[in-house]
């Protein structure tokens, strides 16, 4: 019985904690909103509420990814560098006479060819940490793209591609519509899919989901893959609404990436959250950058506030996650993967369980 | 009992020779890279140009001293790049204001700065768990931000500060640049720190295994709390002696240079799995950084290509430390079962 009922709360919400994360959050935004209205009197309608997310949404897309790959409890600093080296190479290879549709699936390519990468050098060395070599890539990437376009900048693009960023469906802008159905698609992976529940059993407890024959080191690659996709998106829109590119573009979205998903309920110990909360804290940090932008606030203020928020946020979960770790003990954990795992074979257990001697 | 002491102490030794070997190979590619420099430019073998070579690799060597302990205990410092940019700013700035401040002072004065970075980091980390790479992050952010408030976005440039501040990193003493000074006397200090004093084999216990370190009795948490302190007095010395080396703060001082340091540190062989790392390797490590940084503007190679380097340098040591890593397991398993 014990079994059941961990089985159902995997990744659910374990008690009113969490739900009140996410309320919080959106109380938040929604006091964001009021203050903003105040700031200006052209605030409060419906067409800047659906045209202003058109200026963050671009990074949004690597919240998605991100939310998975903590919940693995890995973290991955090189997607900024992966947005420019694709938003480079798209911008070069257009520029040297390719069509633009192909140079936009480029991008696309090489993204996701960096996803995969650094997929592969997680599976393949997983003495190392994810966060070393995502350090390590994030320079590499970023070095191609210097050693590329060096400090120049690249762009002259048809003006069909600025509807990307710019452009409207009806009244509502083209990037929210993607971003809605990709959005969709992130969340039924998670909570529906073996893959999502997957994440979730590698992040409680890794040792316990090797040994019940879970093939981990597909989904780790799946979720690099993934990552990478979704810098290429972010990649595509962020060029589109700068219309041209340069190889520091998107230095230091990772920090911002990281602390929307961590200000989401995220645990950066692994294992739960769920992805509701990154959704929302994407529009809350959008709408308040826009406020301060309306009061004149200086980008280094945002950073201060960025760095706060993630440090404060991480605090108050690990505060508020304190009593609930003891009723949930290792036993009951391990015993509920060992339900999940239907998976045929342990070859995956890397010989490394032998290091114990 | 005897049967696990022969195995431990096989274990150490393959470790050891191991660690032989691989800095024998950072040594052997210094040379050869030296090599190929001198070829290319003869300038690069002459006293001048090792001096030159010394003087710019004492500060990336100071930080890795750091860098070192921080990632013994399998942690991480991004922000040491921020701290260096505030303390070398409100240095300068207080120097720009006060001319008659003693270089010692200055220097204090930086060191507290970065001291307090560096607690605020081990007091995240150690006593409310957060990820080193997150509170790490923030505070990179944090401090970067505090910096251009500080600065009002303007430089502090040359003619503001005082000779004597200047003379910090520029002077000489008994003939040798102050920096390779500073840069000597610390590796001193912490060569005999990391390997006879009791706090410095508790670093590496809680680096190679934080449960059996606390289980015997070590403080784990005070540990990590003492070693980014460290690290951040030694930034906040980095930055002082930057600013005064450069003769000009900025807000964007050192930005990205904790890639470098932790670049130079692995390269040595630190492991980022923990417990693993000697100071001779940090030495080289930081050595060989230097000659690249140093010798690529010689030979014509475009400074755009330094991040790309730097990038496969980084993964090559990390990579090839697993391999040998490995290998060594594999060794001793092997013997074990002989």
């Amino acid at each position: 019985m014990a079994e059941e009922s961990s089985i159902n709360e995997i990744g659910k919400p374990k008690s009113l904690a969490q739900f009140r994360w996410e309320l919080f959050l959106f109380l938040l935004f929604v006091a964001v909103n009021i203050v903003n209205s105040f700031l200006s009197p052209y605030y409060l309608n419906l067409d800047t509420f659906l045209s202003t997310p058109m200026n963050f949404l671009d990074k949004a897309f690597l919240v998605l990814p991100m939310t998975m790959v903590i919940i693995l409890g890995n973290i991955d600093v090189s997607v900024g560098s992966i947005v420019a080296l694709s938003s480079v190479l798209m911008a070069v290879s257009y520029n040297a006479g390719l069509p633009m549709p192909f140079a936009m699936l480029l991008a696309l390519l090489v993204s996701t060819t960096c996803g995969l990468i650094n997929g592969l050098l997680q599976i393949k060395f997983r003495e190392l940490s994810a966060t070393i070599i995502t350090l390590s890539t994030m320079t590499l990437y970023r070095g191609i793209a210097y050693v590329i376009l060096e400090d120049r900048s690249a762009g002259r693009f048809p003006s069909w591609f600025s509807f990307l960023a710019w452009g409207y469906i009806g009244k509502i802008p083209f990037i929210v519509i993607v971003f809605g159905i990709t959005a969709v698609v992130f969340m039924v992976l998670l909570q529906t899919t073996r893959f999502g529940r997957i994440i979730y059993a590698l992040g409680n407890n890794k040792t316990a989901c090797e040994y019940s024959g879970i093939r981990t080191g597909r989904v780790i690659l799946g979720v690099s893959v993934l990552t990478g996709l979704m810098s290429g998106f972010t990649s595509l829109f962020l060029t589109s609404r700068m219309g041209s590119t340069r190889p520091n573009v998107a230095l230091g979205y990772e920090l911002d990436v990281i602390a929307m998903t961590v200000l989401g309920g995220i645990s950066t110990s692994g294992g739960k959250g769920r992805i509701v909360g990154p959704l929302i804290s994407i529009f809350l940090i959008g709408f308040l950058n826009y406020g301060l932008g309306l009061r004149n606030v200086s980008a280094q203020v945002l950073l201060i506030i960025l760095g706060l928020l993630l440090i404060l946020s991480v605090l108050v979960q690990n505060f508020a996650n304190r009593p609930e770790q003891k009723p949930f003990s290792k036993s009951g954990e391990s015993a509920a993967f060992g339900h999940l795992s239907d998976a045929s074979g342990g070859s995956d257990i890397h010989e490394n369980s032998a290091q114990g001697g | 009992m005897q049967l696990q002491n022969n195995v431990s102490r096989d274990q150490n030794a393959g470790y050891r020779s191991i660690e032989t070997y691989r800095e024998l190979g950072l040594v052997l590619f210094i040379i050869l890279l030296s090599v190929v420099f001198q070829i290319r430019n003869h300038h690069f073998i002459s006293l001048s140009n090792i001096r030159d070579l010394l003087a710019n690799t004492a500060i990336l060597s100071i930080l890795t001293v750091g860098m070192m302990m921080v990632i013994i205990t399998r942690g991480i410092d991004l922000s040491i790049g921020s701290t260096m940019a505030l303390s070398g700013m409100i240095t300068a700035l207080t120097v720009s204001a006060i001319p008659g401040i003693p270089p010692l002072l200055s220097l204090v004065q930086g060191m507290t700065i970065g001291l307090a970075t560096g607690l605020i980091n081990g007091i995240l980390i150690a006593y409310f768990n957060i990820l080193p790479i997150i509170a790490t992050l923030g505070l990179m952010n944090i401090l970067r931000g505090l910096t251009y408030l500080i600065s009002k976005g303007k430089w502090v440039s040359a003619y503001q500060m005082s000779a004597g501040f200047k003379a910090l990193s520029t002077g000489e003493t008994l003939g040798i640049n102050n920096l390779v000074v500073f840069a000597f006397l610390i590796f001193a200090a912490y060569t005999y720190f990391i390997n006879n004093t009791r706090t410095g084999r508790y670093i590496y216990a809680v680096g190679s295994s934080p449960e059996t370190a606390e289980l015997i009795g070590i403080k784990r948490r005070r540990i990590i709390l003492l070693v980014y302190t460290l690290m951040g007095l030694l930034a906040g010395l980095a930055g002082v002696l930057w600013v005064s080396k450069f003769a000009s703060a900025q807000g964007d001082t050192a930005v990205g240079y904790e890639l470098n340091v932790i670049a130079a540190t692995v390269l040595g062989g630190v492991s980022v799995s923990g417990g693993r790392g000697r100071v001779s390797g940090i030495l080289l490590g930081s050595m060989l950084f230097g000659i690249l940084a140093n010798a690529l503007p010689l030979i014509n190679i475009s400074p755009f290509w330094q991040q790309f380097i730097q990038g496969i340098v980084i993964l090559a040591a990390i990579i090839s430390n697993v391999l040998l890593q490995r290998r060594n397991e594999k060794i001793v398993l092997k013997k074990r079962s002989v």
